[in-house]
């Protein structure tokens, strides 16, 4: 099976924009084909992740639009739907892809317009994943959070404080991303006592709603020096992908995401690492809870210990193993179908040296992209080339 | 929900109230909601009225931004069934709202913990048809919320 490199990255500016999802996928198309020197004409394949282009904008088709729009006709299209995890997804399309052979150069562009709705109705559309007994009853993806929150609280005896802190950490990493929505550092006083969402999650332990677009450029790692001629591209030497129980509460420990295990063990296995060979990690961090759930179940930290790493400052930016380097979803901002791209951007720039004011010693990184609450899961690896 | 529902909630005296219906399989384990096949593939091969067993909660949240057609806010449990000692499947759990306190004056639900005991009670209309995303004909909209036992 062929190695890929992925030899163009770029994303656009997350918040609150005024451009369409077309728009959104457009600009950050086009970055990623001139960072790898290249024009939409020498494309094989294009794929977009997008969650709900169709219920947020009335806009469906968005693959074919966007080939237009970049001139890449007649490369093969597809839109990859995952939820959250659209954009791992798309990851793992688009490295499929080149390490099947079926395509020589591939470009893979997530985006999600989302702000012009109201919270309620966005929240409403994205709840629409969940089961039918879930959604009669008005359940929403941060109502998960704050049921697994409460738990993972009492089961493992952590502090309320503790997930304050990821949200301080996580907004102080946002500071030195130009693409971030927030880059503004928040206190823990401002978290605690920020208004209640999901009792015992508070709005600071949410992302906020976003628009956005990230894209990535894939070829064959025996090519990439074409593309990237000072050799600085990234290598994906592991991947993996898992899904878990549709319906949440039938899940054995519900503080446990069966997906992250599992897609975890299958991209270790393909790379030859353990989890105490990762350098960095960008981790699904919709919800502060997350981020314990995640680097427990990546193996980070053992079962219900995740939370001392963040009280002992382990995943700051200068600690043993940052996690969120770019501010994760927290700050950065979270287009469903954008970001999981945006994480494997992110550490992309890790790896090739390029990451600036964030920049941290790694050689390996780790992304983790969340779909649902847990119910679907790609987890990449990636070394720079040097 | 109306008021009529909200009392009939309340007091668990609806009429016609269907079961609480959850699937048996041939391994011996039960599942809610129902799948088509069970743990394995197991064979589906039976129900079960979980109106028959209490529960207890295991965790719960109440969540002040809800979508269209939710309650305001919304108090929602996950509870596990008392199955009996006989059964050694995986645990039966379902997701539900807490129901309405008929002794709050503001018509808020009833304060549970984890850990206590409840019952399921029935509501006609969990969450308003049509007003939220999803097509109003493709589901049911009633179910069993869960009150305080003693």
């Amino acid at each position: 099976m062929e190695r890929v490199a992925i030899v163009g990255a770029s994303m656009t500016r997350f918040g609150q924009r005024d451009a369409w999802v077309r728009e959104l996928l457009a600009e950050a198309g086009e970055a990623a084909l001139a960072d790898a020197g290249i024009v939409g004409d020498d494309l094989d394949h294009l794929y977009v992740s997008n969650m709900a282009s169709g219920e947020f904008e009335g806009q469906t088709g968005v693959p074919n639009a966007l080939a237009h729009d970049l001139a890449a006709t007649p490369a093969y299209t597809a839109r990859i739907d995952q939820t959250s995890s659209s954009g791992g997804a798309g990851v793992y399309a688009a490295w499929q892809s080149v390490a099947s052979g079926a395509s020589e150069l591939t470009m893979l562009v997530g985006g999600e317009k989302m702000t012009h709705r109201s919270t309620s109705e966005a929240t409403d559309v994205i709840a629409s994943l969940t089961h039918p007994v879930e959604y009669k009853h008005g359940v929403t993806l941060p109502s998960f959070a704050g049921l697994t929150a409460r738990l993972y609280l009492e089961e493992y005896d952590a502090p309320r404080e503790s997930l304050g802190k990821v949200a301080v950490k996580n907004h102080k990493n946002g500071v030195d991303n130009p693409h971030a929505q927030f880059r503004k550092e928040v206190d823990l006083e401002t978290v605690l006592e920020s208004p209640v969402v999901a009792d015992p999650l508070r709005l600071y332990d949410f992302c906020p709603i976003t628009d956005g677009s990230a894209a990535l450029v894939f070829c064959p790692e025996s090519v990439a020096e074409e593309y990237a001629p000072d050799g600085e591209y990234a290598v994906i030497t592991g991947i993996g992908g898992a899904t878990d129980t549709h319906v949440v509460h039938e899940r054995a420990d519900p503080t446990t995401m069966g997906g992250v295990v599992d897609s975890a063990e299958i991209a270790y296995d393909m790379a030859g690492i353990a989890p105490d060979d990762v350098d960095v990690a960008e981790l699904h961090d919709m919800f502060t809870i997350l981020e314990f759930l995640q680097s427990e179940d990546l193996g980070f930290f053992e079962k219900g210990e995740g939370w001392r790493a963040v009280e002992e400052g382990v995943t700051d930016r200068d600690g043993d193993l940052p996690i969120n380097t770019s501010g994760g979803l927290k700050s950065k901002g979270h287009p469903l179908g954008a970001s999981g791209v945006a994480q494997v951007y992110e550490i992309v720039e890790q790896v090739t040296g390029n990451a600036g004011p964030r920049q941290v010693d790694a050689e390996t990184g780790l992304a983790c992209n969340v779909g649902g609450f847990g119910n679907c899961v790609t987890t990449a690896i990636l070394e720079g080339s040097q | 929900m109306s008021d009529t529902d909200a009392d009939a909630e309340a007091t668990g005296e609806a009429s016609d109230e269907p079961t609480f219906e959850a699937a048996a399989y041939a391994d011996g384990s039960v599942s809610y909601p129902p799948h088509p096949v069970g743990p394995g593939g197991a064979e589906r091969v039976g129900t079960v009225d979980l109106r028959e067993h209490e529960a207890r909660v295991v965790t719960w949240t109440t969540s002040t931004a809800t979508p269209p057609g939710v309650r305001e806010p919304n108090t929602l449990a996950i509870v596990e069934f008392e199955m009996g000692e006989e059964y050694d499947g995986p645990p039966v759990r379902a997701l539900g709202g807490v129901a309405v306190d008929p002794d709050d004056p503001d018509g808020g639900a009833f304060d549970v913990a984890v850990g206590d005991r409840v019952e399921p009670v029935y509501a006609e209309e969990l969450r308003e048809p049509g007003a939220g995303i999803r097509e109003p004909e493709s589901q049911a909209w009633d179910g069993f919320r869960f009150r305080p036992v003693g």
